[in-house]
């Protein structure tokens, strides 16, 4: 393929990148004067890059390195969109924090950068760079929040500890190449094919540990409670959504283009981190005080679901991977937005009891939590249950019942922290007056609400062809 | 056969739905108004809702045809691949639909003045309540079952833990996580059934045969779910904590109508797609309903709190139902569909008749009360109608019920059938010792003088239960000629896979 169309298929990062370092210039000649407008153009960045991925080809670039497929592009869209929503949400956030630096944007963009040049992956080197330019952007994200103690002591250890799994991550590459004699994803499945030899397991298992760090799955989850708990909330947003939704993306990709003939023996590996997950993610939240702590455990918890729907292997379990992702997505997104519209005489509220008797005070909202809890907890028929219904369903088919039934009862066991959320609003007596909520964290949950529910069957109907589509090129049986 | 009204069962599921967005609408358009006034829009807007709902169940029970075990009223939309939009009625649920739509008006009469505390709310959760419920008897696709099915539980937890007693935070919790435990042993099932059959359509999978070897564990998984909903011993323990802690509507709608689903559950599902594993598991099922109906019925003795032993009272009752099902033969599905509608009626109106003394000295100890007969007669005559009913007095709907499915019973195990027998015994002996307690004797207790007896409100409320009691009771053809032809089906099937 020409240089041409190759370029025209990277058109949404082009998209980003060229305006990215344009935005960056400008932003270092004005100053934090022009956070505002920084802001808005990195959005528009993003949104615009959102069509171009949306309406974007097919094909595979660059001497294979770069893959836009159905699945890439579906992935881009939606991460961009989420990426855009945390600039609006951290505009607001920082603002009335005292903290409104115009880096923050260009940040997020760039990291939104490295999420989709992960998700097109198609050689080991570009995941690699893909990984890290997202990374090296969330951890100074991270700190953002850099003279408060805990913002540093979550920017250090996701840093010490992201550094760790990004070494666990390259280990695993050079037995790869070592092994395989290629970076390429095809090359090496045609060379798994041909010789299939040990030191190519050796290194699989440290791509997918490397990998299972970034989603936070069990046992590479340890960094996740105190990050939710100390970065600031819009990062957070931005961290327990889109990169997670890349990872698993690129960890599909890994999986069933490079190491597709090893399918029984990477599947053991997910299987023992799902449940691992579920498992850790159910029980660990159950004593959480905190919110943002909470939803660390939940989100434990639901990669594990995400990794099950992916070790079935099948196209149906990469299209629960999608449509899970992006449910899950926009629940998360949604909490954390309703956490930051929630603050009393100008401190946050971080503790579930500080939300003790909401339904007293803000109705709107305390709707807009309850319904994003109970998706969250898998509760028919908000949106969270058919994510998991299609999870389940993929595991099943692939005969891994016995783990799909071990994942149904850890969201029981899951189910009673949401309900505390719940029960907590609803039934406790209130605390007091809440100050006004800030109109774009308000909006931004309640949309999320309304897409979880009533719109759920909508969305659904729109989101369930698009996944099917996608998953047509991906390329399985 | 043409409906009179089209997408007549649509309609029914979802025009509760549709009052509670009208609350909500009305609360929004009137939001400058005094609160009492906004209150009073809620409480009308759902009255007429439910009265509206009723009548149009009264539409779909005169154009039922009872001569045939289709489907009725049939309405299906593919929406996904994995999902139809497919609602339907046969003889069993239409019963259960009309029962629904009768206790819904009276639940929201009941909690006309009793309801202090965000009475918009309440009535909301209500409506919602009702078409989550309708919906679970009108579905006729696995999915959209499981989804009104679960869906329900939402709206009771905030009824139990909002509006409840004060442990009601325990209750709330217990009945939640106790019934989305067996849930989603269900969906696992549901899922892994849609795999291998490739349809979620119920009626298909009905005449689908199963491989033998995964119908024990199917067979498990739902039961796990329906005998939680039931509930059977010994699963049974959320119910009376969220009976107790339960507002007075709330119980009538669990004892009333949430329980019903257990059986109707078992009968939809149970019997007909698993066949052989229900016949394998019918000596365990029995041995549980015994154990619930005996045992049960002696803790219900023990009580001091009036609401916990009709609770236990009701565990009982639902005993006489799973075992009438698993005797499978025409008496004892007949008698378990019969005794599950007549335990709508009984159970609905002695909670509301705790109600009713609850909200007049708010404890619900029956040490407290004594002598009510000479206070409140009028009073007096409904409890003792509905606490004989509840013993299975003949020329009450109790009686019938009680009676056919011991028939049922006899045929299949006259061992089970001997000991549950003495169940009948023991509810004579709680209920009647309870009437005499609370109602008999001189009046020992000062405090309970001075309240009126039974308002015209409670009245209308209770003149609906009492006439469907001995209507049902006198003449049960009412009930038999809805179900027969699908109960024979059913049965039919039944007996042909097991070869008996």
């Amino acid at each position: 393929m020409d240089l041409t169309s190759a370029l025209h298929l990277a058109l949404p990062e082009l998209i980003l990148a060229v305006s990215v370092l344009g935005i960056l210039v400008y932003g270092a000649l004005r100053g934090d004067k022009a956070a505002g407008s920084v802001a808005a153009l990195c959005g528009a960045a993003l949104i615009a890059a959102a069509f171009a991925a949306a309406f974007n080809g097919h094909g595979k670039v660059f001497n294979g390195a770069f893959i836009a497929d159905g699945v890439a592009n579906f992935a881009k869209t939606f991460i961009y969109i989420a990426s855009a929503l945390v600039v609006v949400l951290a505009r607001g956030y920082f603002e009335r924090q005292n903290n409104n630096r115009f880096e923050f944007p260009i940040l997020v963009t760039l990291s939104a950068i490295g999420m989709s040049m992960m998700v097109s992956a198609g050689d080991l080197i570009a995941l690699y760079i893909g990984l890290e330019l997202n990374s090296l952007a969330a951890y100074v994200m991270a700190a953002f929040r850099r003279d408060d103690a805990k913002g540093s002591e979550a920017g250090l250890k996701y840093f010490v500890l992201g550094s760790l799994s990004s070494g666990l991550l390259l280990y695993g590459i050079s037995l790869v190449y070592g092994f395989a004699g290629s970076m390429n994803f095809d090359a090496i499945a045609a060379s798994a094919q041909a010789n299939m030899q040990v030191g190519l397991i050796f290194g699989l298992v440290f791509v997918i540990a490397g990998l299972a760090f970034k989603v936070s799955a069990a046992p590479f989850h340890m960094w996740t409670p105190d990050v939710y708990e100390g970065a600031p909330t819009p990062v957070v947003a931005l961290f327990a959504g889109a990169p997670k939704f890349a990872a698993l993306v690129l960890l599909a990709r890994v999986l069933n283009d490079a190491f597709a003939g090893l399918h029984d023996q990477w599947a053991q590996v997910l299987l023992a981190i799902a449940t691992l997950s579920f498992l850790i993610g159910g029980l660990g939240g159950l004593m959480q005080k905190d919110f943002k702590r909470l939803l660390a455990y939940s989100s434990i918890a639901n990669m594990g679901y995400a990794m099950l729907a992916l070790a079935a292997g099948t196209d149906k379990g990469v299209m629960a991977l999608l449509l899970f992702s992006v449910l899950y997505m926009v629940d998360t997104l949604g909490l954390f937005s309703a956490q930051i519209a929630l603050s009393r005489k100008g401190i946050a509220v971080s503790k579930i009891d500080d939300l003790s008797g909401l339904s007293k005070v803000d109705m709107k909202l305390t709707i807009a939590i309850t319904v994003l809890a109970l998706s969250v907890l898998g509760m028919p028929p908000f949106s969270g249950f058919w994510g998991k219904f299609f999870v389940f369903g993929a595991a099943l088919e692939a005969g891994y019942w016995g783990f799909a039934v071990a994942g149904l009862v850890a969201s029981v066991i899951a189910a009673f922290y949401y309900l505390r959320i719940i029960k907590v609003m609803w039934f406790d007596g209130d605390k007091g007056e809440l100050d006004k909520a800030p109109f774009e964290a308000k909006w931004i949950a309640y949309a999320a609400a309304a897409f979880a529910f009533p719109i759920a069957a909508f969305a659904l109907s729109g989101l369930y062809p698009l996944a099917e589509t996608a998953v047509k090129s991906f390329g399985l049986n | 056969m043409s409906p009179v009204i089209p997408n007549l069962l649509s309609l029914i599921t979802f025009l509760p739905l549709v009052g509670a967005l009208a609350i909500l609408g009305v609360k929004w358009v009137s939001r400058k108004d005094d609160a009492s006034v906004i209150e009073r829009n809620a409480k009308w807007i759902a009255l007429w809702t439910t009265l509206a709902t009723l009548a149009l169940t009264v539409v779909l029970l005169a154009g039922f045809d009872r001569t045939t075990t289709d489907y009725q009223f049939v309405e299906k939309v593919q929406w996904f691949s994995f999902l139809s939009y497919h609602m339907g009625v046969d003889g069993i649920s239409v019963l259960f639909v009309a029962l629904t739509a009768l206790l819904m008006p009276l639940c929201i009469l009941a909690s006309w003045d009793s309801v202090k505390t965000r009475l918009v709310e309440y009535m909301i959760a209500f409506l919602v309540l009702e078409t989550l419920v309708i919906g679970v008897f009108t579905a006729l696709d696995l999915f959209l079952f499981y989804v009104f099915f679960e869906g329900g539980l939402v709206p009771m937890f905030l009824i139990i833990g909002i509006w409840g007693g004060k442990d009601r935070i325990y209750a709330a919790y217990k009945f939640f996580l106790y019934t989305l435990l067996g849930s989603v042993l269900m969906l696992a099932a549901m899922l892994y059934m849609v795999s291998v059959a490739g349809t979620s359509d119920i009626p298909t999978l009905s005449t689908y045969a199963f491989s033998q070897a995964a119908q024990p564990w199917l067979w498990f998984a739902f039961f796990a779910s329906f005998a939680v909903k039931m509930p059977m011993w010994p699963v049974h323990t959320w119910l009376p904590d969220a009976h107790v802690q339960a507002p007075t509507a709330g119980s009538v709608m669990l004892a009333g109508i949430l329980l019903k689903l257990g059986g109707y559950g078992f009968i939809r599902f149970n019997l007909p797609m698993f066949p052989h594993a229900s016949e394998l598991f019918t000596p365990f099922v029995l041995t549980l309903s015994v154990i619930a109906i005996v045992v049960t019925s002696l803790i219900a003795f023990r009580q001091t709190d009036i609401k916990k032993l009709i609770a236990y009272s009701s565990v009982a009752h639902m005993g006489f139902v799973t075992m009438g099902i698993f005797a499978g033969n025409q008496a004892g599905v007949q008698g378990a569909v019969y005794q599950m509608i007549s335990h709508g009626f009984i159970s609905g109106a002695l909670f509301l008749c705790v109600g009713v003394v609850y909200d007049r000295w708010h404890t619900r100890e029956i040490a407290f009360y004594g002598g009510l007969t000479k206070l409140m007669p009028h009073f007096a005559f409904v409890f003792l109608l509905f606490t004989m009913a509840n013993v299975g007095l003949p020329g009450t709907s109790g009686f019938v019920g009680e009676i056919l499915t011991m028939t049922g019973l006899y045929q299949a195990s006259t061992w089970a059938a001997l000991v549950a027998a003495t169940g009948v015994i023991l509810s004579a002996m709680y209920a009647l010792t309870l009437f005499k307690r609370v109602m008999y004797g001189e009046v020992t207790n000062e405090q309970l003088k001075g309240h009126p007896d039974l308002s015209l409100r409670e009245k209308i409320i209770f003149a609906p239960l009492i006439a469907g009691t001995l209507l049902l009771g006198i003449y049960p053809a009412f009930v038999f000629d809805f179900t027969t032809a699908s109960v024979d089906a059913v049965v039919a099937t039944y007996r042909a896979v097991i070869g008996g």
